[in-house]
């Protein structure tokens, strides 16, 4: 679906995009700035849209595939915003806005869907439960600090083999000092685990209050259960041995594979009471 | 007979405009003898500029003297006599014969020697292309000349023009951008793994030259704690103390490897100092923290397969020798754009330098018409108007005032925006038979 908002914050990631694609060409300090402040205005239209939708279907707009995959580039933008200002990490843009452009893109693209009128389940009762809002909200966010870490993570492969082997590409003189690729990585981890964490035990609970079980092994949240454990094995490999670099940064790829079939695979394929949610 | 500004901005009578001309030698074009036998202190530029400025022909000049070239730039009516005498007063004060000095050299004349000096203070004539000090030098230059009142109207234009060039070439092109010594680019590259280096801990292994100045630029860049390890204790030591480091013993090196952040070695050792298995031991220690070892020793004292080990990165001399060649070859492609800016920039410096012939003619003219206006009025006011009160005839010569400005602003104009200097030369001659200025020049002086 289409309207006036998700329009302007399309044309505004497009042009952000645009503006750091010419910062990864052209080498020009103001011009990652254009890029930052052009996503902020699509960030803003995007998030204007998500609660319009709210207000229509008087229930957060995370019950078909097009609106969860809006959420999804909604919160990547936004931890995005966040990260950049707080870590001055201008070269993200070149990766981040190009993949929040094409997963609006794609919400837009797919039919909204029915309004869900599940069998048993009132949506009403699902969808103003505040336990569900805040394991939506944080599941995304979660989602997109773990594709900005992976992010950091191709971008530290793609620089730690230029240094190792002397071969200084186009990328070498771009891209940011490894150790600054690599803490932007960790700190990514870090609000992604704190975020899928809560996602976890907000989700639990709800499922407790919706369902009379805090855990059913339902595909996805045995998914949900092995990303969080992976993520917490590198945070606690890092903390203990001081995993950091490459090894780090393959795990953090890795992890967001998993991440990611969980979210769409998950849904898509697997089955169970999450498939509700992506119907397309 | 045409007329022309001088150093004091007073019209002369010349026998056309001045040239800019510019004479020199530089690293290319002479030998080190003969560079510092015609080389000029600080203290002996306002006597040489003295000696430049008392030939008759020559009406400003500037003179930059440097280890890598010694060149004078000066405005001259008559080129091809003036040149040798510049020359000849200079080897005079140097007290060498002139025919030393004269094969190796170079003479531009007016766009040439703007385009010259444009070139020299953007350091695109320097031994390391686009190196910056060349800039600095300019403008001292350029000030003794001042203090020595030995620049007029087209010297400090140009000079200028010099400094807002050499910055823009400096800004929009990356001819200055990446190091091009060993110890610079090493480190860069220390930049590109840690980033801001501040804080972070160095090793120097050994001594010599450029390992001592990679550390000194390190220092520059705040590192943290530098420690000096030597063969022989008491060089250590003085070495620490330069950089107030600290000393330690060849055997102290394996335990220091596991918290120094970057290494830098050259000693005349004939075999390996660090091992591969040294480093990989290290890492735990050091969890895994990046370490880069600087390698300037020929033979090697890092053991190459340290760079195999994770979070270990190791550049030899000759890695850092190509990261020098490749600076060197990026500055000479930015040098391309630089070159643009350089033929804009004279072109237009060129356009205002030969605006400067049609101010004589202007002047000539409105000396003429202001010249008859004035005995005129004087003749009127004296006896058809005499019965005037005085305030009547002030007012009456203002309105004759604002009557020549009022029509000489036009033709003014036009004389001065003329394109072409073809074109121009033909209008300055048309006005100047129109208004019969020729043979008036000899009146208004």
């Amino acid at each position: 679906m289409i309207d006036l908002t998700s329009f302007a914050a399309l044309f505004f990631y497009t042009l952000s995009g645009a503006a750091y694609l010419v910062y990864l060409l052209a080498q020009r300090e103001k011009v990652h700035l254009y890029g930052y402040f052009l996503l902020l205005a699509g960030f803003i239209c995007h998030a204007v849209f998500l609660c319009g939708q709210a207000v229509m279907l008087g229930h957060l707009p995370a019950f078909t595939l097009s609106h969860n995959l809006s959420l999804a580039a909604c919160s990547t933008a936004g931890v995005f915003l966040l990260l950049n200002r707080r870590m001055n990490l201008k070269f993200f843009g070149v990766y981040a806005v190009p993949i929040i452009l094409a997963i609006t893109l794609v919400s837009v693209m797919l039919p909204e869907g029915a309004p869900y009128r599940g069998g048993g389940t009132d949506i009403k009762r699902i969808a103003d439960s505040a336990w569900l809002i805040t394991h939506v909200i944080t599941m995304f966010a979660a989602n997109g600090a773990f594709a900005l870490a992976c992010g950091a993570g191709i971008f530290y492969l793609v620089q730690e083999h230029a240094i190792k082997n002397k071969k200084r590409g186009f990328f070498y003189k771009r891209l940011p000092p490894l150790e600054l690729l690599d803490s932007a990585g960790y700190s990514c981890i870090v609000a992604g685990f704190a975020m899928l964490t809560l996602g976890l035990v907000t989700g639990a609970v709800y499922a407790e209050l919706v369902w009379g079980a805090f855990w059913r092994w339902d595909p996805k949240e045995v998914w949900s259960g092995i990303t969080w454990l992976v993520y917490a094995a590198l945070l606690h490999e890092r903390l203990v041995a001081g995993w950091r670099g490459r090894r780090a940064a393959i795990m953090s790829i890795a992890g967001f594979f998993i991440v990611e079939f969980t979210f769409l695979g998950g849904n898509l394929l697997l089955g169970g009471h999450h498939g509700v949610f992506t119907r397309v | 007979m045409n007329v022309n500004m001088d150093k004091n901005g007073q019209i002369h009578k010349t026998s056309g405009q001045p040239h800019i001309l510019l004479a020199g030698i530089n690293h290319e074009t002479a030998p080190v003898e003969v560079r510092e036998a015609i080389a000029f202190q600080e203290h002996e530029i306002p006597a040489a500029l003295d000696s430049v400025l008392a030939i008759r022909s020559v009406h400003e000049a500037i003179l930059l003297s440097t280890c890598n070239r010694i060149e004078v730039l000066f405005t001259a009516d008559d080129p091809s006599d003036t040149v040798p005498l510049v020359i000849k007063s200079l080897a005079g004060l140097k007290k060498i014969d002139p025919k030393r000095i004269e094969p190796h050299l170079y003479m531009h004349e007016d766009k040439n020697a703007v385009r010259h000096i444009f070139r020299v203070a953007s350091g695109l004539d320097s031994m390391v292309m686009g190196e910056p000090q060349i800039f600095g030098q300019v403008k001292s230059a350029y000030r003794l000349a001042v203090e020595q009142n030995a620049t007029g109207v087209i010297l400090n234009r140009l000079t200028h023009k010099t400094f807002l060039v050499a910055k823009r070439v400096r800004t929009e092109t990356g001819i200055g951008g990446s190091a091009v010594s060993i110890s610079y680019a090493a480190v860069e590259l220390a930049k590109k793994i840690f980033g801001a280096l501040d804080g972070k801990s160095v090793l120097l292994i050994g001594a010599g030259e450029m390992a001592e100045l990679a550390v000194e630029h390190l220092a520059g860049n705040r590192v943290g704690s530098i420690h000096v390890a030597n063969r022989t204790f008491e060089h250590a030591v003085e070495l620490a103390g330069k950089y107030n480091g600290r000393a330690v013993s060849f055997e102290e090196i394996p335990d220091i490897l596991s918290f120094v952040d970057i290494v830098v070695s050259s000693t005349g050792a004939p075999g390996f100092i660090i091992s591969r298995e040294q480093v990989r031991r290290s890492m735990r220690g050091r969890r895994n923290n990046p370490i880069f070892f600087i390698d300037i020793a020929v033979p090697r004292d890092i053991d190459p397969d340290v760079n195999r080990v994770a979070n270990a990165y190791v550049y030899d001399i000759d890695d850092l020798k190509s990261v020098v060649d490749e600076n060197i070859s990026q500055r000479h492609r930015e040098a391309v754009k630089a070159k643009r800016i350089i033929e804009e920039s004279a072109l237009s410096f060129m356009a205002w330098y030969e605006s400067l012939d049609v101010v004589p003619t202007v002047v000539a003219l409105r000396n003429k018409i202001a010249r008859i206006a004035e005995s005129e009025t004087r003749k009127t006011l004296g006896s058809a108007l005499k019965h005037l009160a005085q305030e009547d005839k002030q007012a009456v010569q203002r309105m004759t005032e604002a009557i020549i400005n009022k029509i000489l602003h036009d033709p003014t104009t036009f004389l001065k925006n003329s394109s072409s200097r073809k074109e121009k030369h033909r209008y300055l001659d048309i006005t100047k038979r129109l208004f019969k200025l020729e043979s008036d020049s000899q009146k208004y002086h």
